[in-house]
Parts: C-alpha cells; sequence; structure tokens
C-alpha cells in the first residue's frame, strides 16, 4: 500500500534558506506528505490557518522573528502542533531552550536521512496517540458523569450554578443540607467536573465509622499496628491522592480525630497509624454535614479552626419542601428508573396521588421520595400509581400537614377556580383577582400541575 | 513511448550501465538507450566543503542538456550526492516529473570499509534506479517492505526490498504510463 494512503500527514518546513525548504518539501512529498513552505515566521503564521499541522520544521535561526520566538506563537494558537527544530551546530544551545518549551526534538543541519524519516515517524506515533488518548478521556467523561440532578427549581438551579463554579477550582466545599437531600450526588457532579475528574473521589462516611476505626480508616495502618491488622493498608486520603476525599458526616467525629483532620488537611501530609513515615497526598475535600455546626463550634463539641478550615464554600442544599415544584419531574425521573429496573409499564401517576406526594411534607426529603415511589411501583398496576399505592404516612399526613392553614385553604380554593376553568390561566387569574404572573408562581409554589 | 534515457555522470566506471540497462528494459517494459555523447560536468554541483555534489543542481543541468528530449532520464554517478539538509542522499527524481540522478558511490561495500562485492552493488544499483524512475512516474514511498518503492534510508533497507513493484505499485505505474501516452497522442 503506498504511504499516501495513510491520511495524507501534514507538514509545514519553516527555513529562510530556500535550498533548504526546497530539498526537504521534495524529499517529504515522496513520502506522501501534505507540505508547505513558509520562508519566515509571518508567512508560517498565515499558513497556520490552512493546518491544522501535524508536524511543523522550524529553523531556529531566522532573520527577524527566529524560531524561538515562532514556537510560542505557533504553541499558542494549536497547542497540539508538533514542533521539531532545524538548527546549525552552533545553535544547540537554543535547541535545548527549544525543548524546554515544548518542541518535540530537534535536529542539526545536516540530517542523517535514516534520523529524519524516524525522528518524523515518532512525531506522528506520539501525535496519532495523544490525539487518540484525548479522544477516550472524553468518551470516559461522558460515561463517568454521576446521575442527573433532577429540578428547575430557582433553588436548585442556585445549587447547581455554584456546584459548577467551584468545580474547576481546588477549594474546599461544604455541602450542608438536611438528610436525603443529595449531599453526595452534589459533591460526586463537583468532582466530576473538577479537573481532578480522572483520580478517585473517595467517600467516608464518618458517621458510620466507630470512632476507633476512624483514624485508621482515613490514614491507613501498617502491619502490626494493632491487633488484626495482618497487612499494611493504605487509607482514604491516601487513595485520594490526585482526587477528591468526601467526607460525609463530618460534624460527628470526635474532638481527638478533628485535631487530626485539622493537620492533614493544612498539611496534606500524614502517617499510617503505626508507622513513622510521612505520606503526601494531594487531594481535594468536600464535607457534607446536617448538623448546625454554628451551634457545635459555640457549644465546643466541634473546633472553630477546623469549622473555618471547611467552611470555605458552601452549598447549600433546599428540603425538597421548599422546592415542591421539582417534585413531579422527580416523581417522573424514579418512575422511570424503577419502571426500567423492574421491567414494569408503570409510566405515571394518577393526578390524585401526585397531588398526595405534593403536600406531603417530606422530612426525609429525595430520599423519601424515592423510597415512596419504589414501593408504589412494587405495588402499582400498570399504567399509572394510583393513591392506594402510596404508603400510609403519605395520605395521612395531608390533613395534618397543612390543615385549615391559610395555605392550604389557599392552594384548594386556586386548584377549584384552575379546574372550573379547564386551567385557562388569564381566566382563573381574572377571577382570583391576581394577575397572571402571581398566578403562575402560586402554580410553582404549591407544585400543581394541570390534571 | 520513448526510451528511458541512460547518461553517465563522471566520475564513473565504464562498464556500470551494462547490465542495468536490460534490467530496467525488464522491469518498465520500455527500451532503453544509453547517451554519453554529451558529458555532463559535474563540477559546478561540487561543495567543496562537505566533499559531496548537490543532486538537485545535476538534475538542473540534466534537464537543461536534454531539454528537447521528452522521455524519462536516468543518470547514474559515482560521485557522493547530497540536498543541503541531509548528509547524503542515495539518489534523487523529480516526482511525477523527467529526470533521476542516483549515485552508486554509498551502494558499494568498499564504502563501508568491507571487500567489494559487484554483484550486491549491480543489484543495489538495479533497485536505486528502479525508485528513483518509479518517482519520475508520480510513484510516492510504499509502506510494503518488499517493495522497490519503500524508502530506504541505509544500505541494509535496500538489501532488504526486492527490486520490483508491489502489486498496488505496479498498477498505480501502469496507470501513469497509460496516461502518459494518452498525452502525447494528444
Amino acid at each position: 500500500m503506498p504511504s499516501n494512503n495513510q491520511h495524507r500527514s501534514s507538514l509545514l518546513v519553516v527555513d529562510d534558506e530556500f535550498v533548504v525548504r526546497d530539498s526537504l518539501s521534495k524529499w517529504f512529498r515522496q513520502d506522501g506528505y501534505r507540505v508547505e513552505t513558509a520562508e519566515d515566521a509571518a508567512a508560517a503564521l498565515r499558513l497556520l490557518d490552512k493546518g491544522p499541522w501535524d508536524i511543523v520544521l522550524l529553523d531556529i535561526k531566522m532573520p527577524g522573528m527566529g524560531g524561538l520566538e515562532l514556537q510560542k506563537r505557533i504553541k499558542e494558537i494549536d497547542p497540539s502542533a508538533t514542533i521539531i527544530m532545524i538548527t546549525a551546530f552552533a545553535s544547540v544551545e537554543s535547541a535545548v531552550q527549544a525543548l524546554k518549551e515544548g518542541a518535540f526534538d530537534y535536529v542539526t543541519k545536516p540530517v542523517d536521512p535514516d534520523h529524519l524519516s524516524h525522528l518524523v515517524q515518532n512525531a506522528l506515533r506520539q501525535k496519532t496517540l495523544s490525539t487518540e488518548n484525548l479522544r477516550l478521556r472524553e468518551q470516559m467523561s461522558h460515561l463517568l458523569t454521576p446521575d442527573e440532578i433532577v429540578g428547575d427549581s430557582p433553588e436548585m438551579r442556585k445549587v447547581i450554578e455554584l456546584a459548577s463554579s467551584v468545580a474547576q477550582t481546588d477549594t474546599t466545599v461544604m455541602i450542608r443540607g438536611e438528610s436525603g437531600t443529595g449531599k453526595e450526588l452534589i459533591a460526586r457532579i463537583i468532582h466530576a467536573n473538577s479537573p481532578r475528574k480522572f483520580f478517585p473521589i473517595i467517600a467516608v462516611n464518618c458517621g458510620a465509622v466507630p470512632e476507633g476505626l476512624l483514624e485508621s480508616e482515613l490514614f491507613g495502618h501498617e502491619k502490626g499496628a494493632f491487633t488484626g491488622a495482618q497487612y499494611r493498608r493504605k487509607g482514604k486520603f491516601e487513595l485520594a491522592d490526585g482526587g477528591t476525599i468526601f467526607l460525609d458526616e463530618v460534624g460527628t467525629i470526635s474532638p481527638r480525630m478533628q485535631i487530626q483532620l485539622l493537620r492533614v488537611i493544612e498539611s496534606r501530609h500524614f502517617t499510617r497509624v503505626g508507622g513513622s513515615e510521612s505520606i503526601k497526598s494531594d487531594f481535594r475535600v468536600i464535607c457534607a454535614t446536617n448538623r448546625d455546626l454554628e451551634q457545635a463550634v459555640k457549644e465546643g463539641s466541634f473546633r472553630e479552626d477546623l469549622y473555618y478550615r471547611l467552611n470555605v464554600f458552601t452549598v447549600s442544599l433546599p428540603p425538597l419542601r421548599e422546592r415542591r415544584s421539582d417534585i413531579p419531574a422527580l416523581i417522573q425521573h424514579f418512575i422511570r428508573k424503577y419502571a426500567q429496573a423492574m421491567n414494569k409499564a408503570v409510566s405515571g401517576i394518577d393526578p390524585s396521588a401526585l397531588d398526595l406526594l405534593v403536600r406531603y411534607p417530606w422530612p426525609g426529603n429525595v430520599r423519601e421520595l424515592e423510597n415512596v415511589i419504589e414501593r408504589a411501583m412494587v405495588l402499582a398496576t400498570p399504567p399509572v400509581i394510583k393513591p392506594c399505592d402510596l404508603p400510609f404516612q403519605v395520605v395521612q399526613a395531608q390533613p395534618a400537614a397543612n390543615g385549615d392553614s391559610l395555605e392550604a385553604v389557599e392552594r384548594a380554593h386556586i386548584i377549584a377556580i384552575l379546574n372550573r376553568n379547564n386551567w385557562n390561566i388569564t381566566r382563573s387569574a381574572g377571577i382570583l383577582g391576581i394577575d397572571r404572573v402571581t398566578l403562575y408562581n402560586k402554580i410553582a409554589k404549591y407544585g400543581l400541575k394541570r390534571p | 513511448m520513448p526510451p528511458i534515457l541512460l547518461v553517465p555522470i563522471p566520475p564513473l566506471r565504464p562498464d556500470a550501465l551494462a547490465s542495468l540497462a536490460r534490467q530496467l528494459e525488464r522491469r518498465f517494459r520500455v527500451p532503453t538507450i544509453t547517451d554519453g555523447s554529451k558529458p555532463v560536468d559535474p563540477t559546478p554541483a561540487f561543495d567543496a566543503s562537505r566533499y559531496q555534489y548537490y543532486s538537485s543542481l545535476l538534475l538542473s543541468a540534466l534537464l537543461r542538456l536534454y531539454a528537447a528530449y521528452d522521455g524519462k532520464i536516468l543518470a547514474v554517478t559515482e560521485a557522493d550526492l547530497y540536498i543541503p539538509v541531509l548528509t547524503f542522499v542515495f539518489g534523487e527524481a523529480q516526482l511525477d516529473g523527467k529526470a533521476a540522478v542516483v549515485s552508486i558511490r554509498r551502494l558499494d561495500e568498499r564504502f563501508y570499509g568491507l571487500p567489494e562485492r559487484a554483484s550486491l552493488l549491480e543489484e543495489r544499483l538495479l533497485k536505486e534506479a528502479v525508485h528513483e524512475l518509479g518517482h519520475t512516474y508520480g510513484l510516492l514511498h510504499c509502506r510494503q517492505f518488499e517493495c522497490v518503492m519503500h524508502s530506504s534510508t541505509v544500505v541494509e533497507e535496500i538489501d532488504l526490498k526486492s527490486s520490483s513493484f508491489c502489486p498496488e505499485c505496479a498498477r498505480l505505474l501502469e496507470k501513469r504510463k497509460k496516461k502518459n501516452r494518452r498525452t502525447e497522442i494528444d
């Protein structure tokens, strides 16, 4: 197979000497490359538009802008350009400089043809590998994207905005929110959108690990450090090297561990339990808590210095009852999820059941909602979930939760008016004596949905 | 189709072209003629600091001398050839053009301090001659290592390849020859 079938790799030769340009371009054309030449930096920069060039052969000494300067300009325009410097014997020092600034290699004139041909082939091979690597990483990051955040309420939009702006930095993040609001999900999203995404995110539930074991869990231990330590074990901080450590329920850790945690977060150095070797790890800290840490600091159960070290950037997750307009979308999301997992043809929810769910106060937040939907999916007879499929507490909670409060009465009245007018917003707003925008806001507030 | 014109450029041993002519006729199925009547002077191509001859200048001299000739021209010399960026070349050809030049200097075992092997030299010269003429027919380097159009930057690579075209290059060569013939008729 002649070499002109190999995707026609492209080469740009920049040299002020005509004979060099002429002989190199002839030589590479016979190898099947697409070759263009430029006699100076200006011409070379103009030709960059015709690129991208797989390889740029650059004379280091040219009148006007020299090869080193031109290399910088080219790298600014096309950072992936592979540059090979051509030098005369005298300028080996500047060739070394070029290598430091990112040139692939340099050749000294006159160059052995065998050397040149291998050099160009190697450069091309490396270029192909880097391109492939980049493509695979992109595919991988697509695969790594965690569960989507469901919800379009202003509160959630704010959270997503905060999370994505802090993701790109290395700042310590504290995620506050009631149990079940999705703190770990947000932590994973921050990690997945950060430059650390190709390294692991290590989650430690500080509340779930017994006090005695937390130290070895976090820092690892040497063989024989304590009874039962038969092998050396790496701790979570060591495993998170290059990535992120997610400390869940950070408010529950003991004062003694708080000191250790503070030290490791400040110095990024620690020793394994029973060991003396100092280990360095490069990690980012994301922590989460549902405790009132400020109160704990006042009471003296949480160290103030650790509090300030952790509380750099706070993302607060609203409880589900404060973003009721997201409930229908969340319900649909979980129905889809469990319909697939259970292979059950349930595709929606009956309006009265939806109404019950929207009105329930959700002390357990999204986690509780997910469990309720999972349970309902087991009981439901396709195609929809009915009120009878919902657990007792959801159905019963209604009067107690809302009672005869003004909100409950307003909500019921709005539903009645909307239903009477077949959900004609203008007419309903007119009857209610409010403008359309206010009505829309109330519909969102109460999570009302057209039947 | 006009014959392939073989031109000796001094310095060159007198018998160098004898068997080459026959072999080229077989490979290209085109007759050859050897013309030593117009002496090509290599001196202007000589570079005293490198002690080598600039092959592109030899090609230009050849083209001037045979400007009226419309067939392929292959010059053979014992002079060591170079192009400015490279330390040496075995030969040079005009891609899809008329003229090519091949040096036997680095094909000779004696260049590498080894005893002379006349048959090996003959074989290497044939391969390089076919290769450079292949370029004049527009053929590019081939990735098949046995094909004569495979690029050789060291003499061992010349020994590794054969003196014939791989099927793909042979097909391309026939296509190019047909195209040339059509242009002649036009």
